[in-house]
């Protein structure tokens, strides 16, 4: 299965120039690229990509933390200057002057990572365990937001993928689902 | 797929023949008001016999063998279409008074085997879902088939229209796809493989029978009902 792609990058010019680098390979599948990191976890959640190809100075968010909240390999496009502890961070950095060639073996150095947890996982995040337990406690979407300092809207992108993998759609069966899983008790239900 | 007449059964047909070809039909006999018995008559002898229109009976035997036949307003229109409330109240009494408790004993069972809260927890869910279950037909008896007879009798009550109808109308199978996916992925394995399949297996038809009754609602009595309401308002 290809891997999906997700390049995230001010520059039209930048954009279009990788997408003329990428277009003769068959590894990646390029998803439709976003000019801003403002919106990238929603972006993220909705088409779960495998390696993310971004701009560091854009990114505001922790390398890591995305790493591990969106099980995604993250690799730098670099073309200004960014300090080197910065890049140290990332799973690969893809310099605006490497070849073709060095480009796309960068990229899938960095994302036999992003391979085993592609969409074939159904294990839960850590985040998407984190709304579970708080939805099984019988918490509003808007409730669950403000607790774990996210967007509503990104609360109900990860309930999705939570049933995704579950099968579980209704918020009685997520609280069966985590009691099972023991990750509530008795005492945590209203 | 828009010919279904020429893979469907006609009125000529044996009923046994019609069941063996589609067994779950047979489920469908009491609540159309035709009981076991029937030797190797025709359709047709066989519901005269028993008081049944054969044009509807055939329509939903139709409805719930092809997955993908919507029988069009000229077909509902053409039917005889007495035997739709009847049909639609048996089948809820048939869901509670049947279906549901004996899903409900299997569960029982099953939580019996599981630690006393998460039993506790299980078994709470069912019980909540039965009740939504409940009011959901409870609304259609109360609201909804009253409003139908009355059309049918040619009178027209003000009170209710078919119109609210759809977006009210909830989904009923959508927890029992959940309590499946809970009861086959993800119980201990301490819970007896062969008391979950039992369950499962009943779980999964009810979820195709419950389908199969919200279709005949949403495809064919609120067609019907729309016509009925244009009829008696011109």
């Amino acid at each position: 299965m290809k891997q999906r792609l997700l390049i995230v990058e001010p520059s039209e010019v930048i954009i279009e120039g990788l997408k003329s680098v990428l277009e003769s390979q068959s590894r990646f599948k390029l998803l439709e690229p976003e000019v801003s990191a403002d919106n990238l976890e929603e972006r993220i959640l909705s088409t779960h990509p495998d390696v993310l190809l971004v701009n560091p100075t854009i990114l505001n968010k922790n390398v890591s933390a995305l790493r591990n909240e969106y099980n995604v390999a993250v690799v730098a496009l670099v073309y200004q200057y960014v300090e080197r502890d910065v890049l140290k961070g990332f799973d690969g950095v893809v310099e605006i002057r490497d070849g073709r060639t060095m480009i796309i073996e960068t990229l899938a150095q960095a994302s036999p990572v992003a391979e085993q947890h592609s969409q074939n996982n159904y294990e839960l995040t850590k985040r998407e365990t984190a709304v579970l337990i708080q939805l099984a406690q019988g918490k509003t979407n808007k409730e669950v937001a403000d607790a774990l300092n996210v967007s509503v809207h990104t609360v109900i992108s990860h309930r999705k993928n939570i049933t995704h993998k579950t099968g579980i759609k209704s918020i009685a069966g997520l609280t069966v689902y985590a009691m099972l899983n023991n990750l509530i008790d008795e005492s945590a239900l209203l | 797929m828009k010919d279904f007449k020429s893979r469907l059964f006609s009125s000529e047909s044996r009923l046994s023949d019609l069941i063996t070809a589609y067994p779950s039909i047979l489920s469908l006999l009491t609540r159309l008001g035709i009981s076991l018995g029937f030797g190797d008559r025709s359709i047709a002898d066989v519901c005269e016999q028993s008081g049944v229109d054969t044009t509807f009976f055939l329509l939903i035997c139709n409805v719930y063998t092809f997955n993908n036949y919507v029988p069009s307003t000229a077909t509902i229109l053409g039917t005889d279409m007495t035997g739709l409330v009847p049909y639609l109240e048996k089948s809820h009494k048939y869901y509670v008074e049947k279906r549901l408790p004996h899903i409900e004993r299997h569960l029982d069972s099953i939580a019996q085997e599981l630690n006393g809260r998460i039993g506790k927890v299980f078994i709470s869910f069912f019980e909540q879902y039965k009740q939504e279950v409940e009011a959901h037909f409870m609304h259609e008896e109360r609201d909804v088939f009253p409003h139908i007879r009355a059309l049918m009798a040619g009178k027209r009550d003000t009170t209710y229209g078919i119109d609210g109808f759809l977006q009210n109308h909830s989904d009923i199978e959508g927890k029992l796809d959940d309590l499946l996916n809970i009861v086959f992925k993800y119980l201990p394995p301490q819970v007896d493989d062969d008391n979950v399949l039992d369950v499962v297996y009943d779980i999964l038809r009810l979820s195709e029978d419950l389908k199969k009754h919200t279709f005949i609602e949403e495809k064919i009595m609120v067609p019907l009902v729309r016509h009925l309401e244009k009829a008696i308002l011109s």
